[in-house]
């Protein structure tokens, strides 16, 4: 039995109130919100979180990685080694990107499922101030664990594909946003294509009728009219008003909304049409309920914090704000980097073989006892802590001041001074509960300096 | 600590130290040629052709030997640059001492600078190698604020005790500094203002950090059986300390932010050197180095001069003031006087210099014994410490 082992969805923090753009702009933006990657994340950094999620608790490594997005954080370099590094994974696994179109989505998860592989499905949103792609849209990141045995959680039945060459949306690289044709053109491409996969792909797996089905699309009203050709209790949806559309990862967060709540034993039909249609058929098994991620899709739809819009297009880049009087962030070595990668972006420090002090960094020289070269490598990233003390900086460089920053004291041993995730000076206090989350610190010279902030936890 | 020291086998015969500020018509030549020339016409019988070797103390304000030598036009005589972060002026000083004191030259002249105002920054910027980018780009502020609540919870002290007491020293180093035409705030501020002053980091204002500045000063060092060649009021070096720490408080959690451990071993070295066994007793006066408010506070701590936990009540019943028992930063300190980083450990030599001759003038203690510098380069946890102690009398 081939299929899903794990999977882990991750929403970022923040959350875009849709009547707050209209307020701003003066126009009618709609209800609900929208999620929004902070300044310090973009879509390599959420797919780490997401892909964390997935690989939480599971001992099984993947043999290879496919990461999917249409706002890449890199052209000509690929973005899934960053993510690779950060998993600490082998280096014998395949890392490959499939970006720039929403329908990478499904590539990745097909990839992955041939090869016993983690898809990374990850995106952040973007549209013109006042676009429908602004209101609609939003960032959201998935990972699946694709494997072999009885530890599948959702079995892969069948898939089916139809291509189309047509232009419905478009964006030349490097645009801030993406065009589009009048809308009912694309609802008359899409509706016969999506008709005539999924009876090819339900044909195939041997399904009449699905339990669950799922259906993305940038296209937002082809799908509601493709969604409304199924009975109304299967079909999942009801992410568009409190997440929005995250693109490339969204028929990622739709399976996993699907999956955070199927019973054993349920079909599910996931149907992506994206220049044309992709569908998968999968049926759940009775190691479903055990090997749930430990937050679902909903408890993140439940949480976040608000952002005003002004911050959101700051963080975008569509609003540039003065400058403090403090240098511009200096890129970090390539060569630096290289050498430190599994501290970098797998926050791998030591411990001392001979007096068992743990150091962050790793360093060859123990500062307890004086050893040297005699350390074992020990990856803190899904450690928890508490801030021994902490600071808020109002002078140094950010795109979101004031700086938090705190001294960390893991569980285990090990003592990290670093900046804070997703926090308000108030949430942070001596003996707050802290996890690590992968965070692009500032871009500089177009190097993207990823490192890892601790983030306040709920910790009972 | 092993260390033998030099106590009484060199001494200083002439300083000169410019206005710390923001000297907008002064180049780092200029500097250098001010506090060179006030060094030298305080020492007629020891002229520039006289000197043997320089060391020139700079963070970032040059490179190399040079520095010095193309504007002072030396004849061709070695000139050592050093750096320690914000220990850098007390470095040279502490290598010209020792050159002095091992015989390979008799007479030395040791000079700091810094011109910060160029940058066009706010707050301190000091350039650092390339790296991974996994270092943390806090302020220096934030880096000494985790000083505050961690102290604060330690002992007991509510926040409101607490800003009194960081008030009460950003308050006295201001007065202080209101009484020396070299300082770069000459004003006194009330404690109202020093308490409402905008935030900076954690619970520090701008009230809290030292002044950003240009400056310069100098110092000559002779054997100090020769002292009495070029001056009537030799100052005599007692004792150099100086520690770079391991990082242990940036990677051990015993680390709990109320002490610097490097500057307790610093002290505890140069007392010895010194023979000094009850500092809060035997030190007459101290510059140390009061980045931020909280620095001053636990420094006082660490060099012995309070009990641990003690050091608030002290501040607060003024045993630090210029009146008090024990004068801290009787000049102003960083805090009022400015910290042009390369020039600020040589000022605080140049306040003893003043003090224990008898030149302060308005802020003159009334006959001092021995002084104390103390010059911290780093952060919390993390950081270079050195003291030295000097006195008027010959042992």
């Amino acid at each position: 039995m081939t299929g899903i082992l794990r999977y882990g969805a991750y929403l970022p923090a923040f959350r875009l109130d849709r009547g707050d753009i209209g307020a701003a702009l003066g126009t009618s933006a709609g209800r609900g919100r929208r999620t929004v990657a902070c300044y310090d994340e973009d879509t390599t950094s959420l797919g780490v979180e997401a892909a964390r999620r997935a690989m939480s608790g599971n001992g099984r490594k993947p043999a290879t990685l496919h990461f999917a997005t249409t706002l890449p954080a890199y052209a000509d370099k690929t973005n899934a080694t960053a993510i690779h590094a950060a998993l600490a994974l082998d280096s014998d696994c395949f890392a490959g990107d499939m970006v720039g179109a929403v329908r990478g989505g499904f590539g990745a998860i097909r990839a992955a499922a041939q090869s016993s592989g983690l898809a990374v499905l990850s995106d952040i949103r973007t549209g013109l101030p006042g676009s429908a792609d602004e209101r609609t849209g939003g960032d959201a990141a998935t990972a699946f664990l694709f494997g072999d045995g009885d530890s599948v959680i959702a079995e892969l039945l069948a898939t089916a594909s139809s291509t189309a060459e047509f232009l419905d949306r478009w964006r030349a690289p490097g645009e801030l946003a993406s065009h589009v044709w009048e809308e009912r053109f694309g609802v008359e491409m899409y509706l016969p294509l999506v008709t005539e996969t999924v009876i090819r792909a339900l044909a195939a797996a041997g399904v009449e009728q699905a339990d669950h089905v799922v259906v993305s699309s940038p296209h937002l009203r082809a799908a509601r009219a493709a969604v409304a050709r199924f009975p109304s209790e299967t079909v999942a949806g009801g992410l568009d008003g409190e997440v929005g559309n995250s693109g490339a990862a969204d028929v990622g967060l739709q399976l996993a909304d699907v999956l955070d709540r199927a019973r054993p034993n349920q079909t599910i039909l996931v149907v992506l049409a994206a220049d044309g249609c992709d569908v998968a058929v999968l049926r759940t098994t009775g190691a479903l309920p055990g090997n749930r991620p430990a937050l679902s899709v909903r408890d993140q739809v439940g949480a976040g914090q608000p952002v005003s819009y002004g911050s959101y297009l700051t963080w975008r880049g569509l609003l540039p704000r003065e400058p403090p009087r403090r240098p511009d962030p200096r890129p970090p070595s390539p060569p630096a980097s290289a050498r430190s990668h599994a501290w970098k972006f797998g926050l791998v420090g030591c411990r001392c073989r001979r007096c068992e002090t743990a150091h962050l960094p790793p360093t060859r020289v123990c500062v307890r006892c004086g050893a040297v070269d005699e350390m074992s490598p020990e990856r803190f990233a899904d450690r928890r802590g508490r801030v021994a003390t902490c600071t808020v900086d109002r002078l140094t460089f950010s795109m979101a001041p004031p700086v938090i920053a705190a001294i960390v004291d893991f569980d285990e041993g090990g003592r990290l001074a670093c900046e804070v995730a997703d926090a308000r000076p108030d949430d942070i206090r001596i003996g707050t509960r802290v996890e690590m989350t992968f965070r692009r610190l500032h871009t500089a010279d177009g190097i993207h300096n990823y490192f890892w902030k601790a983030r306040p936890v709920e910790d009972h | 600590m092993a260390s033998n020291g030099i106590r009484d086998r060199v001494a200083i015969v002439g300083m000169g130290c410019t206005r710390f500020g923001e000297h907008w018509d002064k180049s780092v030549a200029d500097l250098l040629v001010d506090a060179t020339s006030e060094c030298f016409a305080s020492t007629p019988n020891l002229p520039k052709e006289e000197v043997d070797a320089y060391w020139l103390g700079t963070v970032g304000s040059g490179v190399s030997g040079l520095t010095l030598s193309r504007v002072l036009k030396t004849d061709y005589k070695p000139v050592t640059r050093v750096e320690n972060f914000c220990a850098t002026g007390s470095e040279a000083f502490r290598n010209a001492c020792y050159a002095v004191a091992c015989g390979a030259y008799d007479r030395v002249m040791a000079v700091g600078v810094e011109k910060l105002k160029d940058s066009g920054f706010s707050g301190l910027v000091v350039d650092r190698p390339v790296e991974d980018g996994t270092t943390p780009s806090l302020s220096a502020p934030a880096r000494f604020s985790l000083l505050a609540p961690a102290y604060a919870s330690r002992y007991g002290v509510g926040t409101e005790k607490m800003r009194d007491v960081l008030t009460r020293i950003a308050w006295k180093n201001h007065q202080n500094g209101a009484r020396n035409r070299r300082a770069q705030f000459q004003t006194p501020v009330s404690m109202e203002t020093i308490a409402s002053s905008p935030p900076v980091a954690g619970s520090l204002g701008i009230f809290d950090c030292s002044g950003v500045s240009d400056g310069a000063a100098a110092a000559l060092v002779v054997r100090a059986e020769d002292a009495h060649q070029y001056t009537d009021q030799p100052v005599y070096v007692k004792a150099l300390s100086f520690v770079a720490g391991p990082a242990e408080g940036s990677l051990l959690p015993d680390y709990d932010y109320t002490t610097f451990d490097e500057v307790t071993r610093c002290a505890a070295d140069a007392y010895a050197q010194a023979g000094v066994t009850s500092p809060r007793r035997e030190i007459s006066m101290a510059e140390v180095h009061d980045c931020f408010t909280p620095t001053e506070l636990v420094l006082m701590e660490d060099l012995g001069f309070s009990e641990r936990g003690e050091a608030w009540r002290d501040v607060l019943e003024g045993f630090f003031d210029l009146e008090g028992e024990l004068p801290v930063n009787p000049d102003g300190g960083l805090k009022s006087f400015g910290h042009p980083i390369g020039a600020s450990g040589l000022r605080m030599l140049f306040e003893m210099w003043l003090q224990l001759r008898g030149e302060a003038g308005e802020r003159q203690i009334k006959a001092p014994r021995l002084g104390l510098t103390h010059n911290l380069g780093g952060q919390p946890g993390d950081c270079v410490s050195f003291v030295s102690i000097v006195g008027a009398d010959r042992g």
